[in-house]
C-alpha cells in the first residue's frame, strides 16, 4: 500500500464525480481543511475514514489504497531518464502516476514500445553488419538488380546499337535475371528460416546453445537425479547438434551431483556467491563452481547472470547470454574479456569488475578461470578451457572506477585507442 | 586527346553496361576487378577519373581510396564511389575517405553519366 498516493487519488476521483472538497467533507463528517490536507498527501488515511470517502466516491477502497505497480513507476523512470532534450519533473513521477494512471501507463507503454524498436533495429543492423551470409546475399541482389537495371535501359533507350553490344546485353540480362531469382530464393529461404528459429541453424554449438536457451540453462529432471541421457534431444535435427548438445547435458549433469540445487540454495541463503568459498564448500573444482551458478533458476543469485566457454584458441565453445553484455555470434570477442586474461594464467581464479563499452556500458563482475582437460600422455601439452561466469552488477551499485574497459569485438567496438585493435571499428568509422 | 575513366568493379554486368555507356559519350574506359592491386592499377592507368566499387576481392573500396587520397598528386582525382550499402553511415565513411560523389545500386544510366560529367567538369575548372 502506499499512503503517500491515497490522498492524490481521493483528489483525482472526487474531481471526477463532479464533487466540491467542502461537499465531500460534509458527506464523511470531517473538516474541509483537513480533507485538503489528506488530497494534499499531508494526512495520513485509513480505516472507517476510507471506507466513508470511497463510498461516498462510489468506489472500492482498494482503488484508493492500491498502490501504483512498482513497474510502472520504474518505466516512467526509465522514459524520464532517456528522454532527449526534455527534462522531466522526476521528483513529481510517483504523483503524476497518482493523477493520471492512464496516461501514465499510456506513457510507459510507449517507452517499452519504442525501447523494444530500438532492440529490434539494433538486432537488425546487427544481423546485418555481423552475419556474413545475409550481408553477402544481400549484395548480390542488390549487385545483380543493378546490373539489370543498366543493362536493361540500355536496350531501351538506346536508339540505335550495334548487333554485337545488343547480343551482349541480351545475354548480361538472362545471366543476370537468372542470378537474380537464385540469389532472391535463397535470400528468402534463409530469412524464412532464420525467423522461424531465431537463430542460425546449421552450427552444432549454436544448436546445442539455443537448446539450452529455450530450456532456461536448466533442466528439472536432471536437477531430480536424472542424466542427460534422460533429456528429449529429439526437437534437435542435426546428429553432431545432438552430440554436442548431449556433451553439454553430461557436463551439466555432473555438476549438478557435485552441488545439489538444495545445497547451493542453503549456502546461497547464509552468504554472497563467492566461487572461490562454494568451491571449498563442495568440494569440487572451480569450473564447476562457476557453470553451476550460470545454470541456477532464476532468482537464486539475484542478478542476470551469464557464462562463457572457451577452448585455448579462443574459440567460444558455449555461452549464455546476459542483458548488457553483448556475446559475439560471428568472429572474435574482445581479447580483454578476463576469460582470455586466465588462458594466460592457467590455474589462477580471476575476478574483475568490467565495464562493456556500447550503448549501455553496464558494469559485471567476471569470474574466470583455465585448466587443462584433460592430459594426454608424457611430455604433452595439456588443451586448456578458459571459463568465465559475468554477474550483472547491482542496480544502483557505485560504479567502479577500476572497472576495466572491454568491448564485445572489435567490429562493435567504440574504442579506437585500443592496443588490441584487430579491425576497424565500424562504429568509429561511422558504419 | 581522350579523356579516360578507370572503371573498378568486379561485377561483369555492371561493368559492361558502364563501359558502353562511357564509350558512347567518348570515354576510353579502363576496366579492373580486383581490389587488392587496385593502386598500383589507378598510379599505371592515370586515368581522368575513377568509379570505384566499395566491395572488392581483396581490398575494400573504401580502404583503396583512403590510401590513393594519401599519395601525392592522388587528393583531387575524382572518385565515385559505387556501393549496394547505401546506409548514411556507409555514405558518412566514404565522405572521410575522400570520396568526390557517392551512388547507391541500384543505380539508374542517367545518374552515373551525370555524376561522371559533373565531376570531369569541376576537376576540369579547378
Amino acid at each position: 500500500m502506499r499512503d503517500t498516493l491515497t490522498g492524490s487519488r481521493i483528489r483525482e476521483r472526487r474531481q471526477i464525480s463532479g464533487l466540491r472538497q467542502a461537499e465531500l467533507a460534509r458527506q464523511v463528517g470531517i473538516s474541509a481543511s483537513y480533507l485538503n490536507l489528506i488530497e494534499h498527501n499531508r494526512r495520513r488515511i485509513g480505516g472507517k475514514l476510507l471506507v466513508d470517502i470511497a463510498n461516498s466516491l462510489s468506489v472500492e477502497p482498494s482503488l484508493l489504497t492500491q498502490g501504483i505497480e512498482a513497474t510502472l513507476i520504474s518505466a516512467l523512470r526509465e522514459a524520464a531518464a532517456d528522454a532527449v532534450g526534455q527534462q522531466a519533473e522526476v521528483d513529481a513521477l510517483e504523483e503524476f502516476a497518482g493523477r493520471f494512471p492512464g496516461w501514465a501507463g499510456v506513457l510507459a507503454q510507449m517507452h517499452r514500445r519504442v525501447v523494444s524498436l530500438e532492440r529490434t533495429v539494433e538486432t537488425l543492423s546487427d544481423r546485418l553488419t555481423h552475419d556474413p551470409h545475409l550481408a553477402a546475399s544481400m549484395h548480390e541482389v542488390l549487385s545483380t538488380a543493378a546490373a539489370i537495371r543498366s543493362t536493361a535501359a540500355i536496350l531501351a533507350d538506346t536508339q540505335e546499337i550495334e548487333p554485337e553490344w545488343r547480343d551482349r546485353f541480351h545475354r548480361n540480362l538472362h545471366q543476370d535475371a537468372e542470378r537474380l531469382a537464385d540469389s532472391s530464393k535463397s535470400l528468402v529461404a534463409y530469412l524464412d528460416d532464420s525467423e522461424a528459429a531465431d537463430d542460425r541453424r546449421g552450427v552444432p554449438s549454436e544448436d546445442a546453445e539455443a537448446f539450452f536457451q529455450a530450456n532456461s540453462h536448466h533442466f528439472p529432471q536432471i536437477e531430480a537425479g536424472g542424466s542427460g541421457a534422460d533429456i528429449d534431444l529429439s526437437a534437435i535435427e542435426s546428429a553432431a547438434a545432438r552430440t554436442v548438445t548431449k556433451g553439454y547435458l553430461d557436463t551439466y549433469a555432473a555438476d549438478v551431483r557435485a552441488m545439489p540445487l538444495d545445497d547451493v540454495q542453503k549456502a546461497l541463503t547464509e552468504a554472497e556467491p563467492d566461487p572461490l568459498a562454494l568451491a571449498a564448500r563442495f568440494s569440487v573444482d572451480i569450473p564447476t563452481v562457476l557453470r553451476r551458478l550460470a545454470t541456477l533458476p532464476e532468482g537464486y543469485l539475484g542478478r542476470p547472470t551469464g557464462l562463457v566457454v572457451c577452448d585455448a584458441s579462443g574459440s567460444i565453445l558455449f555461452s549464455k547470454s546476459v542483458p548488457g553484455f553483448a556475446m559475439p555470434r560471428f568472429g572474435e570477442a574482445c581479447p580483454f574479456w578476463p576469460i582470455f586474461q586466465a588462458l594466460n594464467r592457467p590455474l589462477v581464479p580471476i575476478r574483475k569488475r568490467v565495464v562493456q563499452l556500447g550503448r549501455t556500458a553496464a558494469e559485471f563482475d567476471c569470474y574466470a578461470y583455465a585448466w587443462p582437460q584433460a592430459v594426454s600422455g608424457y611430455d604433452d601439452a595439456p588443451a586448456y578451457h578458459s571459463v568465465m561466469l559475468v554477474r550483472a552488477v547491482e542496480e544502483g551499485a557505485p560504479s567502479a572506477q577500476s572497472a576495466t574497459r572491454v568491448g564485445p569485438s572489435c567490429r562493435v567496438c567504440p574504442n579506437d585507442a585500443c592496443a588490441s585493435r584487430r579491425e576497424p571499428s565500424i562504429l568509429s568509422e561511422g558504419f | 586527346m581522350s579523356r579516360k575513366v578507370l572503371l573498378i568493379e568486379d561485377e561483369p554486368n555492371i561493368a559492361e553496361a558502364i563501359r558502353f555507356l562511357l564509350i558512347r559519350e567518348g570515354w576510353q574506359v579502363e576496366t579492373h576487378a580486383e581490389g587488392s592491386d587496385a593502386i598500383e592499377v589507378i598510379q599505371g592507368a592515370n586515368p581522368d577519373l575513377v568509379i570505384l566499387d566499395v566491395m572488392l576481392p581483396g581490398k575494400s573500396g573504401m580502404e583503396i581510396l583512403r590510401n590513393l587520397r594519401e599519395l601525392e598528386g592522388m587528393q583531387h582525382l575524382p572518385v565515385l564511389m559505387l556501393t549496394a550499402r547505401g546506409q548514411s553511415r556507409d555514405r558518412e565513411m566514404a565522405e572521410n575517405a575522400g570520396v568526390s560523389r557517392f551512388m547507391t545500386k541500384p543505380f539508374s544510366n542517367a545518374e552515373v553519366l551525370t555524376a561522371v560529367r559533373d565531376l570531369h567538369a569541376q576537376a576540369t575548372r579547378s
